[in-house]
């Protein structure tokens, strides 16, 4: 239980999320209406992924510096847990849109922006995928991992700030907590946030424990 | 030291490419046969294209000109004069010429480009210097980001593919930003009405070009 408060504490930041996001009062506002209570699902995947993502360049660089199949593991599993925490954020983007913009998609830089980088993270997988030597690929993918890195957040908080855009936060539109946060959403936000960042470190936790476990399982076959 | 191994390298380069001049012909013929191609099929509607076109359909030439020209930068390169190479001097001497050789190489080939280019389908631009300049950025811009994908793609199996879905996505943000000064530059707009964009576009070829310095010592090792 020493280290694992931090479970503990996910489970219940979600669950905290997921009532008190749908029953809390959230502030009338023309448009938006109720579906403004994604803001607790849709915002916070962005925030889950940019610190999964930022764990796994992290271990790509300690890999660099000092190899084991384990950090590899780590870093490759990170990556993973953050495409899916992008795509899901793309996805509930996508149904906002629709209650909001009256369209599925939309040609806007932040929209493009965060499809284009989750191109760039599946180009990591497809890297991966493509060597048959397991050192080379390790070392390899750190490699691409730390440079997609370097290019892809530019197109999530630097491009999107450049150029117009409806999406808030971008383009001098004021993000949702300059204006129309009120407290009550604060107190459910701010929470949600946290409890989906752990929820993701969670994830690439348990799924390079099984990895990891695979790899141990056929070293021992091969034994 | 580093600046003269950096020197010797892309002399070195410079001296094969002109030695081997089919690659380099090669080259010049893919944009020139690229452009003519693209003027016949907007010659069948007639008239002038429009300036946002001419604009996108530049640099989509620009960009696919890239990927090809620098692809073959690392895979052309023997295993056995790389390894000869690495004993020789440091490894960071060694992306820095390759990234310097084939922003020279982008420009003569965008230069070349955009004055066939020019010709064929009408000059729109109204703001030369600010063009010229975002072409050069360009160059840059492209030769830092494709010279490392290039590399790791050398490294892998199927390589050529690697190398566009590899190297396309990662070149979006740059092309977003060239496009849009050069938009800038064909209205003829004041050099202010593009200075964060550009400011942008050297901060972004400053990252890259960083983080190849940085990563290729580890590429080469494998």
């Amino acid at each position: 239980m020493k280290n694992n408060w931090w479970k503990a504490l996910a489970a219940v930041l979600l669950l905290y999320t997921a009532v008190a996001g749908l029953l809390v009062p959230v502030p009338r506002l023309a448009i938006l209406n109720e579906t403004i209570r994604n803001l607790y699902f849709h915002v916070p995947m962005w925030f889950g992924m940019t610190f999964i993502l930022i764990a796994s360049v992290i271990y790509s660089v300690r890999y660099l510096r000092n190899p084991s199949t384990e950090l590899d593991i780590r870093s490759h599993e990170a990556a993973r847990t953050g495409i899916l925490m992008g795509v899901v954020g793309l996805a509930t983007g996508s149904i906002w849109a629709k209650y909001t913009w009256g369209t599925w998609w939309t040609n806007d830089p932040k929209l493009n922006g965060a499809a284009i980088a989750m191109l760039i993270y599946g180009a990591y997988l497809v890297l991966r995928s493509s060597f048959t030597d397991e050192q080379q690929r390790a070392r390899i993918s750190a490699i691409y991992n730390i440079f997609a890195f370097a290019t892809a957040m530019p197109l999530f908080y630097i491009l999107p700030r450049l150029t117009d855009s409806l999406h808030p936060g971008a383009g001098g539109n004021p993000a949702f907590a300059k204006y129309d946060l009120d407290d009550n959403m604060r107190l459910v936000f701010y929470p949600a946030v946290i409890g989906w960042t752990l929820l993701a470190f969670w994830l690439a936790q348990v799924a390079s424990r099984i990895a990891l476990l695979k790899q141990k399982v056929y070293e021992k076959q091969l034994a | 030291m580093l600046l003269r191994e950096i020197w010797y390298l892309i002399q070195k380069d410079f001296r094969l490419e002109w030695r081997q001049r089919a690659a380099l012909s090669g080259m010049l013929l893919y944009v020139g046969s690229t452009v003519f191609v693209c003027y016949l099929s907007f010659a069948l509607r007639g008239g002038e294209l429009p300036v946002p076109a001419w604009n996108a359909l530049f640099w989509i030439i620009l960009l696919f000109t890239a990927v090809n020209a620098v692809a073959k930068g690392f895979l052309q390169e023997s295993r056995g004069r790389l390894l000869y190479y690495y004993t020789l001097v440091q490894p960071q001497a060694v992306i820095m010429a390759k990234i310097l050789y084939n922003a020279l190489l982008l420009l003569g080939l965008a230069l070349a480009g955009f004055g066939l280019y020019a010709v064929v389908l009408g000059n729109p631009v109204q703001n030369m210097p600010l063009f010229l300049a975002n072409v050069v950025l360009g160059a840059m811009g492209f030769a830092s980001t494709l010279t490392l994908v290039s590399g790791i793609a050398a490294k892998a199996t199927n390589s050529s593919t690697l190398m566009a879905v590899l190297g396309f996505p990662l070149m979006v943000p740059m092309l977003l930003l060239l496009i849009k000064v050069s938009k800038n530059a064909l209205d003829g707009l004041e050099f202010d009405a593009s200075r964060s964009s550009l400011l942008t576009l050297v901060a972004l070829n400053l990252i890259v070009g960083a983080v190849s310095y940085l990563l290729f010592p580890f590429l080469w090792r494998s």
